[in-house]
């Protein structure tokens, strides 16, 4: 009775600070604000080596674009900035398609801009030169007062931890149930927005992609994985660390195999992709961050109150207390496992997809959201459905809130430090039981 | 085609700079993990130590490199002190998600757009690093590697480097062959065990990972002056997982398992390299462009690594009976 009652208390929990939640936007990215781009020549092929500055107030880097064509420059935070490409560092007999391409502005309100820059045969337009980064004038734009940023800052990091939530949900459950330490978790949130985004691209609008790649994403990578490559192991008494190290390999392997399908430039969805901004109240986002964070609250909503109220989610909890206790007992373990890796993955490729409207799908776009998601189970409790979720949420805020005092750049550090001080003092987690972990 | 090339150029990498960092990193990994149990998923960390203090004390300070190398050796010592004193108690797993986590996060401050002064940013640190290393060049100014494709510098970087490795690996020896060594591989057979025989865990696994953090940054020492620069970009935990693939093939808690490993993977790896980007080049394959070989070879460590791991844990000098793998 007690359970029910906890339980309906916390999906209302899930349900409220998802509508707070809406009032944010986009989640930012873990790694830092950056403007990103790829430089083709008319032919398509990538062209290195071009120099690119970037200056705003008080700030200036140049970056050079590598061997596929593609830069990447780090910025401190939003704002306002100077784009300029060095066109004496573009080869002999191309240039710009417009000459005021040589120096733009554009706003980057956070994550990663993407610029265009085209560029086409023939006699090279007047070029100005070397960059000179110390005379980039663009100003920075000036944002909100303190306290609203620190509002904004707060449901940006409840959206941003709903997102981590999906992901670190499934990585928890595996944990639990099984011990393992997935290190090839993130590589399940890509190949759940690959498979969205190669639907996509055949034609089938993303609404009716997203569901399919999600259902496809359980049962192949998620229940496919289980039964080929995890539950062999698991007969041939493969030890924990072996299988961790499994676990590596394996997502080196995906993510290098997309790599070599894909490519390595950002992707978009065709529907939504660029997305104008609304106002509500106080509160700047996007129409699609609105939806998506809804759809993802009702969805962790659901599978919570399916994990802690049916026969099936029962035996899990009963599997990650203990799974020879809970065979004994008549619960089919491997069953439950299978069903874990199944819902698991499902999450994740609806963390993939929704990584992916918000921001770009990318190769490695799940890698760099692993160790977020790690430090987020950590810190809530190892192998706990609440503890995910809680975990989470803190982790999201509090990589958002710490923006404020440290660049944006570094807000990952935060989390990880965290991770690491939380460990030093409570290592079971803020919702882990006390057990041995030494 | 020219198979000879390919040969060539596969025996260079093998026995190259790239290497002998690789096995410099490994050994210290196999104090760690192969002597010790210590599941450290961030050894990228000591070789990212070991590099940036040489760049900074002799770029950014404008200090002797003789100078740099002990400090380099201390920053390492201090990393092992910092990772290890909240994380040795913590159980396998914890300790994996900790040290990779780590990892990163010394890269994220070494890269940043604060700190740019010091380390530089993404661009890291590029200069004369090695500079009063390679004025000690005893080969002939004309000298010219018989067969292999090793520049004089590098020929000069890759005689030391050999040579050390020979000395630590020599010292390794000596050191598991001591009691110290029979403790720590208590340790990973039995921790309590060890415990009940009044001895005192923690120190050992910390003087385990402060050995092999040294022999690790000693991996980065070499890295920076090489290669006379310092990119943050570089030390991706990818290197730490490249390093365990390495161990793995040699065989882990064998002196001889990096060494071997190393010379291996890097031929093997620089051969298959090698070999697709020439066979493309010929028209022989035409379904690869040749930006497809990078990915590639990262396709086969991680499937050679997973392999490994499910097939031949104890790799090819290995001893099952040596490593039983298991955590908890």
């Amino acid at each position: 009775m007690l359970q029910r009652r906890r339980t309906i208390v916390g999906a209302f929990l899930l349900l409220f600070i998802g509508l707070f939640g809406l009032a944010g936007t986009a989640p930012a990215m873990a790694e830092g604000s950056a403007i990103v781009g790829v430089i083709t020549d008319p032919s398509g092929n990538p062209v290195p080596d071009v120099l690119i500055g970037v200056a705003a107030e008080g700030f200036t880097e140049t970056g050079t674009t590598g061997p596929d064509g593609a830069f990447r420059i780090e910025i401190p935070k939003g704002g306002s900035y100077e784009v300029s490409i060095d066109v004496t560092t573009l080869p002999e007999g191309i240039s710009l398609a417009k000459a005021e391409d040589e120096s733009r502005t554009l706003l980057v309100l956070g994550g990663e801009k993407k610029i265009i820059i085209k560029l086409v045969d023939g006699e090279g337009t007047e070029s100005a030169g070397p960059i000179d980064p110390e005379t980039g004038e663009a100003s920075v734009s000036a944002t909100g007062g303190t306290g609203q940023q620190v509002i904004q800052l707060f449901f940006d990091g409840i959206l941003f931890g709903i997102l981590i939530a999906l992901g670190a949900l499934g990585l928890n459950l595996i944990f639990g149930t099984t011990g393992l330490t997935n290190f090839s978790h993130g590589e399940l949130l890509t190949l759940g927005a690959f498979t969205a985004i190669v639907l996509n691209e055949l034609g089938v609008h993303i609404i009716i992609a997203a569901p399919i790649a999600v259902i496809f994403s359980a049962l192949i990578y998620g229940g496919g994985q289980n039964k080929l490559l995890w539950k062999p192991l698991r007969r041939r008494r493969t030890g924990l660390i072996a299988s961790m190290i499994v676990t590596i390999g394996l997502a080196i392997t995906l993510r290098y195999t997309l790599l070599l399908f894909f490519g390595g430039s950002p992707r978009s969805y065709q529907q939504y992709a660029g997305m104008t901004g609304i106002s509500i109240g106080p509160f700047s986002t996007t129409p699609k961050a609105l939806i998506l964070a809804a759809i993802a609250v009702v969805v962790l909503a659901v599978t919570v109150f399916w994990l802690q109220n049916s026969r099936i989610g029962k035996a899990t909890r009963a599997v990650s207390d203990n799974p020879a206790l809970a065979s004994t007992t008549g619960i089919n373990v491997e069953r439950v496992i299978s069903v874990v890796w199944i819902l698991g993955a499902g999450l994740a490729a609806f963390a993939g997809i929704y990584l992916g409207l918000t921001q770009d799908v990318t190769w490695n776009m799940g890698q760099r959201l692993l160790l977020v998601m790690f430090a987020a189970i950590t810190l809530g409790g190892l192998g706990t459905i609440w503890g995910a979720i809680v975990g989470s949420l803190v982790v999201g805020v509090f990589i958002q809130m710490t923006t404020l005092f440290i660049p944006t750049e570094m807000k990952t550090v935060g989390a990880l430090f965290l991770m690491i001080v939380i460990l030093m003092v409570r290592p079971q987690g803020l919702l882990g039981r006390r057990e041995r972990v030494g | 085609m020219d198979i000879g090339f390919v040969l060539a150029q596969s025996i260079t990498q093998a026995l190259g700079v790239t290497a002998i960092i690789y096995c410099l990193a490994a050994i210290g990994l196999n104090i760690q993990f192969g002597y010790t149990g210590l599941l450290n998923f961030g050894q990228v960390a000591f070789v990212t130590v070991g590099a940036y203090s040489i760049g900074v004390v002799v770029v950014t300070m404008g200090l002797s490199l003789w100078l740099a190398i002990p400090i380099a050796l201390l920053a390492s010592v201090i990393l092992a002190l910092i990772l290890g004193i909240p994380t040795l108690r913590l159980r396998a797993d914890y300790l994996a998600i900790v040290t990779i986590a780590a990892s990163e996060l010394l890269r994220l401050v070494v890269r940043s757009i604060a700190l740019r002064d010091i380390f530089g940013g993404v661009n890291g640190i590029n200069g004369k690093i090695g500079e009063q290393f390679h004025a000690l060049n005893p080969l002939p100014a004309e000298f010219v590697t018989p067969y292999l494709t090793f520049s004089r510098q590098d020929a000069w970087v890759v005689l030391v480097g050999w040579v050390i490795i020979a000395i630590i690996s020599f010292g390794v020896w000596l050191l598991v062959r001591s009691p110290w060594g029979r403790v720590v591989r208590g340790i990973r057979e039995d921790e309590y065990a060890v415990v009940s025989l009044g001895k005192n865990v923690f120190v050992y696994k910390m003087q385990a990972l402060i050995l092999g953090g040294m022999v690790g940054a000693m991996g980065g020492i070499i890295w920076a002056i090489a290669k006379q620069s310092v990119q943050p970009d570089t030390f991706v935990p990818d290197v730490t997982f490249f390093t365990y693939t390495i161990l793995l093939l040699g065989g882990a808690a064998r002196i001889f398992g990096p060494i071997v490993g190393a010379i291996l993977f890097w031929f093997l790896l620089a051969g298959v390299g090698e070999f697709l980007s020439q066979a493309i080049q010929a028209g022989w394959i035409d379904f690869l462009k040749p930006t497809d070989v990078g990915p590639i070879r990262f396709i086969l460590v991680g499937i050679g690594l997973m392999s490994l791991m499910i097939f031949r844990p104890q790799g090819i000098f290995g001893d099952k009976r040596e490593l039983a793998l298991d955590g908890r």
